[in-house]
């Protein structure tokens, strides 16, 4: 079996946060990958040929190929900035601009000055305050019930395999083919009336959290992890001694970071873009995180101050990109994780 | 993988309590217990729920049996073909924005020599903007007073304000726009990782043969792409036919239905009426739209089984 089989993508998460035409991504690092990965990233930083495209180093001695290649890498690198990046940095300069600029010369650069008051008047006035600490505490739980599920899950198919592995293993890998459309209606009233307690988790953040952890694309991927590592070492431990528990948290999980982290820096990232299932669930304003609230406030906001709470809405997933950009891009192209 | 399964499976006895338990059985039923709640709770439940659903129809207190009713409703429902055709057309139009250029982009950017990093991370930036600011941030630029953003710009080169999002032939091309912008990054990444992946001695053996750059992007990288284009096409099919985010925020639906998607429609029955869902109809239409997805992702899961092990 290789190793970078790919998973069906569809990647149903019960939390619906379906952006159109988004390619869902399948991050599917292991160690042996990770290992390679590093090394090409050595080799390409000294340059050398070990890094083999289309254009060979000949090529590119011939004037003519060198020519036309670097002046469209230049075109490309100026559409990159004007078409990616051009609409972020009108955000940026919009949040500090006042309202009457913004709505009568959008695109002249502060005629009237700066207003920095945008920023303090959402982040006071708007309570964004309050919507942006709505918006992590459900992150962080988000971010919690996909780990344990992910890892408990993961550790019991991949290392204790009991005998009913399979069918669990088939269960989980099934509910991959349900599109999330399917799951809306039936898991709010699920969660409207939840089995054998029959309390209501709407206006909870445990409406958010629990369906969150249900992510069999998760488990799929930590389990992959998990079957790569070396078996010699839970051996070694089993022999001195360590129990299942034991096993898990001391061996299993330190030799899992790599994953681990994907996992985590995807969970984030969902629950901070998830917009359906909070706006269903946490019908209290009082609760609502960030994405609900923009649009609810969208009409009634001072553009200005609009902008600068967007702004303030932006910033955490854009520093959490510029960080930890390698794992965003590796993951994000395993997402293609098929042999061409 | 089988022989590490006799070393680590916990021991398999027919046996009493005690033995299952030191076997092993009771830890690992502990670890099972996490994703069997929450995955029973929150996915299979309301999978076998859905099915159920949609033969009835509830209000939440009463429940009953309406055979077939559901669906009946949901095919009689005038707004199901502008809805489907709507959801084809945003399909459509997204296959045409985000489909040739990532890939243009990619191979592009395969062949950069410095700063290779730079232009990735461009590229995938828009992807971590949450959805809502990118479709509020849109909907500011859509402004069809001359004013506007877009209209300004249109205007620089002598262009006429447009009306945009107000238009009935416009509205749904800017919506793709905007979720083009959105999610072309993601696109790029995949087809890098797929250019990377291209065997260095295909190259070589190109090249001995005497083909020029143009041959050995038509005859060794196309061919070798073939898989993950396909891939991404399907992938892109079964995001756009649940587009639901962009026509909500943007438009409503409107301008006269012209941005009404299935996914909208589905919202509408299940959450749009204040006195009550109507969950049956609801559940009823996503789970005929989910058979159509599950065909795809099917067709998708075959496609990639055979490609990988080729």
């Amino acid at each position: 079996m290789t190793t970078t089989s790919p998973i069906p993508p569809t990647t149903p998460r019960p939390v619906l946060g379906t952006v159109p035409g988004e390619v869902p991504v399948i991050p599917g690092a292991e160690p042996v990958g990770a290992a390679r990965a590093r090394r090409a990233r050595k080799a390409s930083s000294s340059d050398t040929t070990d890094d083999r495209s289309a254009v060979s180093v000949s090529d590119w001695r011939r004037p003519s190929v060198r020519w036309s290649l670097g002046t469209s890498h230049w075109l490309l690198l100026v559409l990159l900035v004007v078409w990616c990046v051009g609409p972020l940095l009108l955000l940026a300069k919009f949040a500090v601009t006042p309202t009457q600029d913004i709505l009568r010369t959008p695109m002249a650069i502060f005629p009237n000055g700066i207003a920095w008051s945008n920023l303090s008047e959402a982040w006071n006035d708007v309570q964004v305050s309050k919507y942006f600490a709505n918006t992590i505490v459900l992150a962080a739980g988000a971010w919690f019930s996909q780990i344990l599920v992910a890892t408990t899950g993961g550790y019991l198919l991949s290392v204790l395999r009991p005998r009913y592995a399979r069918v669990l293993q088939g269960a989980v890998l099934a509910t991959l083919f349900v599109p999330a459309v399917v799951l809306l209606v039936p898991l709010y009233l699920t969660v409207l009336d939840t089995p054998v307690f029959h309390t209501s988790l709407v206006n909870s953040f445990w409406g958010v959290w629990l369906p969150a952890g249900a992510s069999a694309f998760n488990v799929v991927l930590v389990q992959r992890f998990f079957d790569n590592l070396p078996r010699e070492v839970f051996e070694a431990a089993r022999v001195d001694g360590a129990g299942p528990y034991r096993l898990f948290w001391s061996i299993v999980l330190p030799m899992s970071k790599p994953i681990l982290g994907v996992v985590s820096i995807f969970a984030v990232i969902a629950s901070w873009k998830d917009f359906l299932w909070p706006l269903l669930v946490l019908r209290n304003p009082d609760l609502q995180p960030l994405s609900v609230r923009l649009p609810s406030i969208e009409a009634t906001t001072d553009k200005g101050v609009l902008m600068a709470a967007l702004a303030i809405s932006t910033l955490i997933p854009i520093v959490l990109f510029l960080v930890f950009q390698r794992m965003f891009l590796r993951g994000a192209g395993l997402g293609g994780a098929v042999k061409g | 993988m089988t022989t590490d399964d006799v070393v680590l499976a916990p021991r398999r006895r027919p046996g009493t309590p005690l033995t299952w338990v030191r076997g092993g059985g009771l830890s690992a039923l502990v670890f099972a217990l996490p994703l069997l709640v929450i995955f029973g709770v929150f996915s299979w439940l309301p999978i076998v729920r859905a099915v159920v659903m949609s033969f009835q129809k509830t209000n939440l207190i009463t429940t009953s049996w309406v055979g077939l009713q559901n669906f009946q409703n949901v095919f009689a429902d005038p707004l199901l073909p502008v809805a489907t055709r709507n959801t084809l057309w945003f399909a459509l139009l997204a296959l045409v924005f985000g489909y040739p250029i990532p890939l243009v982009a990619a191979v592009l950017m395969r062949e950069v020599r410095r700063a290779k990093g730079l232009y990735s991370a461009l590229a995938y930036l828009p992807v971590v903007v949450p959805p809502v600011v990118a479709v509020l941030l849109w909907k500011f630029f859509y402004d069809p007073r001359p004013e506007g953003v877009f209209n300004t710009i249109l205007g620089w080169v002598g262009v006429p304000p447009q009306p945009w999002l107000q238009s009935m032939t416009m509205a749904m091309p800017s919506l793709v726009l905007e979720a083009t912008w959105a999610a072309a990054g993601g696109t790029v990444v995949i087809y890098l990782a797929a250019l990377t992946a291209v065997p260095p001695e295909l190259y070589d053996a190109a090249e001995v043969d005497g083909a020029g750059v143009w041959r050995k992007v038509w005859h060794v990288l196309v061919p070798q792409l073939r898989g993950v284009l396909f891939i991404t096409l399907i992938l892109q099919v079964i995001g756009t036919a649940q587009v639901f985010l962009e026509p909500y925020l943007f438009t409503g639906g409107g301008p006269a239905n012209a941005t009404v998607t299935i996914l909208l429609l589905i919202y509408r029955y299940a959450f749009g009426n204040s006195l009550g869902g109507n969950y049956g109809e609801a559940t009823a239409l996503s789970l005929l739209l989910a058979v159509f997805l599950a065909v795809m992702s099917l067709v998708y899961f075959r496609l990639t089984r055979r490609w990988s092990t080729s």
